[in-house]
């Protein structure tokens, strides 16, 4: 294959376009990198830092980071699979997240990543901040699971590419905000895939709840990374 | 017309220029209402939330309405040790107001504010803008009083500093407190020779004596400059950018404010031979909004560099177009970042960029850009004039030339030195008056906390790196609180976007207290250590990679003060207190916990 990427990860031989991402060669190769901000045709902006692997010993976001010819990656190393675990509990610890209440348990992506880092009990202190839950026309945003993502500030925008959902503050307190004209004029549609795209709980559309019920959904179905280890 | 359709229409439908937009708002109104929101979103065509996001970022921004006078008082360790509380509590007393409130008579807004670059002169404080140095108890009475007989912020300024700080276009008390001028910087500097010198090679000759001369960046980092100009002339594009990297926040940094008070001109040159060396047009200094009291006068020297052309059209009739815009921060120390500056510069939120693409492949609005520190560009302009080779006989062999470092804390004389690369600290330690020193904290929070053992190495890039700040602390200061000074100013400056810098860096300083607490165990400590490399690791930017470097340095070089804290007979203290959780019910039931408090324990 002469005009392919050869790299290897974790010893195993990898092959890649020019120009794909550590982490889309990776799931091109069966390789599971878990993602929580990322979202595939949204441009990667590095926020959780859940793929973070090893890319010629150096820490890199696999999201955001191009493969290169040769490239040596280290991904489900015990050192590397350690430090993402930290990450999610990190996210477990910042807010406040109570999955048996939750709409999208079952569906929530930060939810399916602990089962598969089997996290029983966070190493770190949980900080319980006091958050509150927002009301628009459409839906809610429940500040109490919000993980920062940005996916929703990238992938819901009005036509003529204002942004609906923004960042407000900074640091600890950095939140999602929304532009209530804006939203106001969201259309049905929009709303249900704003709350598709967000990985947690945290964007929950009016009127409808648990129409699956918990147990069949999707993560109860089949462990999250499952759909691409499956393609070895 | 009203004020702030005025101000709309002075900066047409620029998005670029979304801070200066709302720094003049705020200033002609005292706050950025929700009606002055809207009429900015519909001029700009972005949605309220952008601009709510843009002012929520920058800590001299706010959208709720401040006093007459808004006073912001440097909370930087430098400041704790000169008196800072007793400063915070007479400017409490007097104006009846507390921090991060406005008085009931709406006279005066107090609030803390991170490092504002006058560490040899603390406390200090902006009082709308205007710099306030060598704070005491009997000043801020006088201040506060000036304030209620309703005199300007400048009025109060009863004398001037030496050197330009006296222009009647600067007006500050600032002082310089230059100790020791150095062959680079600070010897004698005549405008329009550098620039002159570089027209006369090419634009790749200039890049290869760069190069020759070893000049390596001087924020800091030490990427070679010459190199960078080489590679950010080779991207091909339609425009290519320069910017001075004015924003030095580090606390204990405050270098970059004198070269700018005394060689402004030399560093507008080296910003002009950078143009010429990577094919801009434009050059943008970004000044922290700190310096804003320095405005006027660039403003004024680069009209006076155009009228003498060596700046604008055809500098010195060569056929080469340059010219400098100056554009401003709003306060955020992580906009010292270079990709978080360029956004800042583009009127957004000063949030770091992910690399690939680095800015010299797509900088500013897209374009090949070379960021560059105020220092780095002054060096560059010298060694137009006197070369590489001759630059190459100051410094050591890694670390050609000179650094202009900025000494504060306990020592006699602090200030500004500018020293050949090489010296050690205890050369420094020496020539500022320092006496029975326990650390230095070389290169700032993010640099290194040192013990005597490292007072014989040597301030260069092999050995220990720093973008001039050198923090002296003698054996009577307590280093916890310093630690805990440094991790509160990274919990407050961290932009947010990634979950170790925002989550861990408040997860360590909970584990930090802990064990400064006496609540600690050995385990505590081991993971105080490991919680901070994951944090160092993970982090997507500079300030994250290095915001744990306050706990991990002081834990290898100052083990022991860790280890006299920390239980070495339990294997777990539980951080949560039972008595002081039901404390409130306690009393209000009439019961004592004491008993059960230690059982607990």
């Amino acid at each position: 294959m002469p005009d392919k990427i050869k790299f290897t990860i974790d010893g195993k031989d990898c092959y890649a376009e020019p120009g794909q991402t550590i982490y889309e060669a990776a799931k091109a190769n069966g390789v599971f990198i878990p993602v929580l901000c990322h979202y595939e045709g949204l441009k990667p902006v590095g926020s959780c830092r859940i793929c973070s692997v090893r890319a010629n010993g150096r820490w890199m976001t696999s999201c955001t980071q191009p493969v290169t010819n040769g490239m040596v990656i280290e991904n489900a190393t015990p050192e590397v699979e350690a430090y993402r675990k930290a990450i999610i509990e990190m996210l477990f610890v910042e807010g406040n997240h109570f999955c048996p209440t939750c709409e999208k348990s079952g569906n929530c992506e930060l939810q399916a990543l602990a089962y598969r880092y089997q996290i029983m009990v966070p190493q770190f202190p949980y900080l319980f901040p006091k958050r509150e839950i927002e009301a628009f026309p459409g839906f809610l945003l429940e500040h109490n699971r919000c993980i920062q993502c940005q996916r929703c500030v990238r992938a819901i925008q009005t036509e003529d590419g204002q942004k609906i959902f923004a960042l407000k503050n900074r640091s600890k307190d950095l939140r999602i905000n929304v532009d209530l004209k804006l939203a106001a004029r969201m259309t049905e549609k929009e709303v249900q895939k704003a709350m598709d795209i967000c990985p947690v709980g945290a964007i929950l559309k009016k009127e409808v709840g648990f129409r699956i019920p918990i147990g069949k959904r999707k993560y109860d179905q089949k462990p999250i990374g499952s759909e691409v280890e499956e393609n070895k | 017309m009203d004020p702030i359709r005025k101000i709309l229409q002075k900066y047409k439908r620029d998005r670029t220029r979304l801070i200066d937009i709302l720094k003049d708002i705020q200033e002609s109104e005292g706050s950025i209402t929700q009606q002055a929101i809207e009429l900015v979103a519909k001029h700009l065509k972005i949605s309220r939330a952008e601009i709510e996001g843009v002012i929520t970022f920058y800590h001299f921004l706010s959208d709720r309405p401040l006093g007459k006078y808004a006073v912001y008082l440097n909370n930087s360790i430098t400041s704790e040790m000169a008196g800072r509380q007793k400063v915070a509590e007479a400017l409490e007393k007097e104006t009846g107001c507390k921090f991060g409130q406005t008085s009931e008579d709406n006279l005066v807004s107090l609030f803390e504010t991170s490092c504002v670059g006058m560490n040899d002169q603390e406390p200090a404080a902006l009082i709308n803008g205007v710099v306030f140095t060598s704070l005491n108890e009997e000043k801020v009475r006088k201040i506060v009083a000036g304030m209620k007989r309703g005199l300007a912020a400048q009025e109060m300024v009863e004398e001037y500093g030496d050197g330009a700080n006296g222009h009647e276009l600067v007006r500050a008390m600032v002082k310089n407190n230059i100790r020791k001028a150095g062959a680079v910087i600070f010897d004698e500097f005549t405008p329009g020779q550098a620039i002159a010198q570089a027209l006369n090679k090419t634009p790749e000759g200039v890049i290869e004596e760069i190069k020759k001369a070893n000049l390596l960046g001087r924020g800091g980092a030490g990427f070679p400059t010459g190199l960078k100009w080489e590679l950010c002339r080779q991207e091909k594009s339609d425009q290519h950018y320069v910017v001075c990297n004015a924003d030095e926040g580090e606390p204990g940094t405050f270098k970059d404010r004198v070269i700018l008070t005394e060689r402004p001109q030399m560093v507008f040159e080296g910003m002009a031979i950078a143009g010429y060396a990577v094919g801009a047009h434009l050059g943008i200094l970004y000044l922290r909004h700190e310096y804003t009291y320095l405005k006027k006068y660039f403003e004024y020297l680069l009209q006076k560099m155009r009228e003498e052309g060596i700046l604008g059209k055809n500098i010195l009739g060569r056929g080469f177009d340059f010219d400098i815009e100056i554009k401003s921060g709003a306060g955020a120390y992580v906009c010292g970042e270079e990709s978080a500056l360029i956004e800042s510069a583009e009127g957004k939120r000063g949030e770091p960029r992910d690399r690939p693409p680095f800015p010299v492949q797509k900088g500013y609005l897209d374009k090949p850009t070379t960021v560059n520190n105020v220092e780095t560009l002054a060096a560059s302009a010298r060694i137009m004039l006197r070369g590489s080779s001759w630059f190459r006989t100051l410094g050591t062999s890694v670390s050609a030339g000179t650094k202009v470092l900025s000494i504060s804390g306990d020592c006699q004389r602090p200030g500004i030195y500018e020293v050949e690369f090489g010296i050690t600290v205890r050369e420094l330690l020496e020539m500022a008056g320092a006496q029975d020193t326990l650390a230095v904290q070389v290169g700032g929070p993010s640099g290194n906390c040192i013990s005597e053992s490292g007072f014989g190495r040597k301030i260069c890039y092999s050995d220990l790196a720093t973008g001039g700040s050198f923090i002296i602390f003698n054996r009577r200061r307590d280093l916890f609180a310093v630690v805990r000074n440094f991790l509160d100013f990274f919990i407050e400056e961290s932009c947010g976007w990634c979950v170790p810098c925002r989550a861990g860096n408040v997860l360590l300083k909970k584990k930090f207290e802990k064990i400064v607490a006496g609540l600690g165990t050995a385990q505590d400590l081991a993971e105080l250590e490991a919680w901070g490399k994951i944090i160092k690791s993970m982090s997507r930017c500079g300030l994250g990679q290095t915001s744990p470097n306050p706990v991990l340095t002081t834990l290898t070089n100052f083990r022991e003060l860790y280890e006299s804290r920390i239980n070495k007979k339990a294997d777990f203290i539980p951080e949560f207190d039972l008595g002081q959780a039901v404390m409130d019910a306690c009393q209000l039931t009439g019961r004592k916990f004491k008993e059960e408090s230690e059982n607990a324990r």
